[in-house]
């Protein structure tokens, strides 16, 4: 994975709620088997509409996406996250995140930074007022700055130490294999086993 | 203080208290489908991990698969490669494949119940978010993304912290006619797309004591649309009834021990939930979604509602996405409002019970013309049954089109079957999202009842209409 310490960027406004991962990448777009590659399928539907914030000349090469309220509802793909940070996003930030999504980002190295609506909608104002303005997203003291806005956000402890570090959750996990193996030889005898189907 | 079953369910599967928050939980069962996980399986070739349990994991093949002519190679050749990848990871990793044309082949929410591996106080993943359709048994079930099914593939356990509690208690029983989709719909009307976020949900009270397993599924299936992490319920007689007997199970004094087990996995009277919400299932009708998602519902008998009316900006502002989009008047009844099409079938409403109801209604009646109403098994193993019960001569009667294959069809739009742009369609899916049914489509979320009813009716209806 990634690491994510501090991220320097611009930011796009995405003044929408309820986006869900159908709006993100449609479905039609998960047809390929790899984790990159999907920048052009990102929010492929809506990128028709010349309006559309993505094709806006001014926000070219943002790397922070400013959303309204429950972000990343619905489906599993974990192709929402790779299609978001093959785009360039580093992170995003809404006042609410779909519980699946934000676990996916996290494994990505993508920043979900929840705010208050308040905040987001005081960063969409500032950012649609100044498209060039500097954003700056600080892992290692949980902060957001944007001209005077200045927030705090919380990642879970785990998944930061994880992110600060780059660190490898398989290889962390498998230090437990004892556990793991031990845990096992406890199960109950008559749990179900997909190989004598 | 006492525990809530969910509690218990995370408590026995510790395999390492976490130092942060997350523990490190025993995954029982580990479900696969073909198109969230060839990376998965492309990172454990990279690190050159091997699957520490392939005998507690199970491949199927269910999202783009086709409905029609399934004895012939699927001819899509993105499905195909897909189809391929998958079963060319599964053999190499020692995996079980349901493949296509396999009696026991199926949505995987639909057969992992089915063939007996799902069970109650177990903890199962699948790369799919309905997989808490599964909580109906009192499991512990949820969806995960690829990069877990590979920590998953080769650890069986899962990083995480534990979800808050939260109670919907309904009080009963429903009315005749009104079902668990309604139930569900109208919970997420009221709570949100968001009310559960966090939670996993216990369902308890005497509407859901009365539901079958089958209804159980359908309410626990569409627990992730409120946001909520899982849905479960403390298994039962019923639920004991529905898996005596099923592929593995023991028997016997070993069964007695298991049942006995099962039974005892419930909240404890005393166990204090984060979130309670309470819920009289003897006011729900029927319902029916007018917007671009479940919460954007209203009962069968109400109005496409006035964006106008909407507490906040922001919901407002979506509301008249919605409308505009889903090409509807505010005010307009929704009795009025005509479909192309029905689609009946997925993870959430394509179960035996499910194609019951809507052979029920059709009886006797035929589809209205220029309507095409689909209806797709959810499983190989609903199909045979649908058939040996006489519901496939009431489909052929009636002018219903009834596939041959059994996946998820048009819910997932990932195969041929899918609504074309600005087509209207009635669907017992569980998302309306923009697109969801193929580009431009248009879905009105509703159960098989009133999904047979529009077909005879031609506009959103119930059986009480026709």
């Amino acid at each position: 994975m990634e690491k994510f310490t501090v991220h320097h960027g611009t930011a796009m406004p995405l003044r929408r709620s309820d986006v869900d991962t159908d709006q993100i990448i449609p479905v039609r777009f998960l047809n390929h088997s790899e984790r990159t590659g999907h920048a052009d399928a990102l929010f492929a539907d809506w990128r028709t509409d010349p309006g559309f914030v993505l094709n806006q000349p001014q926000y070219q090469g943002a790397s922070v996406l400013i959303a309204g309220n429950d972000f990343g509802t619905g489906s599993s793909r974990e192709y929402a996250v790779w299609a978001l940070l093959n785009y360039g996003f580093r992170a995003v930030v809404a006042p609410r995140f779909g519980d699946i999504f934000h676990g996916n980002a996290l494994m990505n190295g993508l920043l979900p930074v929840t705010l208050a609506e308040e905040t987001v909608e005081r960063l969409w104002d500032l950012v649609t007022a100044e498209p060039a303005r500097r954003v700056t997203v600080d892992l290692t003291e949980s902060s957001l700055r944007c001209g005077e806005v200045c927030a705090s956000f919380r990642i879970e402890e785990g998944a930061r130490r994880r992110l600060l570090s780059g660190l490898d959750l398989i290889a962390d996990t498998l230090r437990h294999e004892d556990s793991i193996a031990s845990y096992e030889s406890t199960r109950r005898s008559a749990m179900p086993v997909t190989t004598s189907l | 203080m006492g525990s809530t079953l969910a509690e218990k369910v995370w408590n026995a599967h510790v395999v390492h208290p976490g130092d942060s928050g997350e523990d490190l939980l025993y995954i029982d069962l580990h479900l696969l489908h073909e198109v969230n996980t060839p990376q998965a399986f492309d990172g454990l070739r990279t690190a050159g991990r091997r699957v520490r349990r392939p005998d507690l994991t199970l491949g199927t093949e269910d999202h783009n698969v086709p409905t029609i002519a399934v004895d012939k190679p699927i001819q899509d050749p993105v499905a195909r490669r897909q189809s391929e990848l998958m079963r060319k990871n599964c053999a190499e990793f020692g995996i079980p494949l349901l493949r296509v044309g396999d009696p026991q082949q199926g949505i995987v929410h639909v057969i992992g119940p089915e063939l007996g591996l799902t069970r109650p106080g177990m903890t199962i993943v699948c790369c799919d978010s309905h997989t808490t359709t599964q909580g109906a048994f009192g499991a512990l079930a949820f969806g995960i993304g690829t990069s877990q099914v590979e920590h998953v593939l080769a650890t069986q356990t899962l990083a995480m912290k534990r979800p808050r509690d939260m109670a919907v208690t309904v009080g009963g029983p429903l009315r005749p006619g009104v079902t668990a989709k309604d139930l569900v719909l109208a919970l997420i009307a009221r709570i949100g797309t968001a009310g559960g976020q966090g939670h996993i949900v216990e369902y308890r009270g005497t509407a859901i004591d009365a539901l079958s397993m089958e209804g159980r599924m359908t309410l626990c299936n569409m627990t992730v649309e409120a946001g909520s992490r899982a849905g479960m319920i403390a298994p039962d007689a019923t639920t004991l009834e529905y898996l005596a007997g099923r592929p593995g199970m023991p028997r016997g004094a070993a069964w007695n021990a298991e049942a006995e087990h099962w039974t005892q996995l419930r909240s404890d009277p005393d166990a204090v939930f984060d979130k309670e919400v309470v819920l009289d299932g003897g006011a729900v009708s029927p319902y029916v979604s007018w917007g671009t998602n479940p919460a954007q519902s209203v009962p069968l008998d109400g109005l496409v509602p006035d964006p106008g009316d909407f507490a906040t900006e922001s919901e407002r502002a979506a509301a008249r996405h919605a409308l505009d989009y889903m090409a509807l008047t505010p005010g307009t009844a929704m009795r009025d409002v005509p479909v192309d099409s029905v689609f009946v079938g997925s993870c959430t409403n394509g179960r035996i019970e499910d194609l019951r109801a809507v052979a029920e209604v059709l009886r006797g009646r035929k589809v209205a013309e220029g309507v095409h109403l689909m209806i797709v098994p959810g499983s190989a193993s609903v199909r045979r049954q649908a058939v040996a019960e006489g519901l496939a001569d009431v489909f052929d009667r009636a002018g219903a089109d009834f596939r041959a294959g059994a996946g998820c069809s048009m819910c997932a739009a990932l195969n041929e079957d899918r609504l074309r742009p600005g087509e209207r369609a009635a669907s017992t899916n569980n998302r309306n999202f923009e697109g969801r049914q193929g580009r431009g489509s248009r879905t009105h979320i509703v159960s098989p009842a009133v999904a047979a009813a529009t077909a005879v009716s031609g506009r959103l209806a119930a059986p009480d209409d026709l």
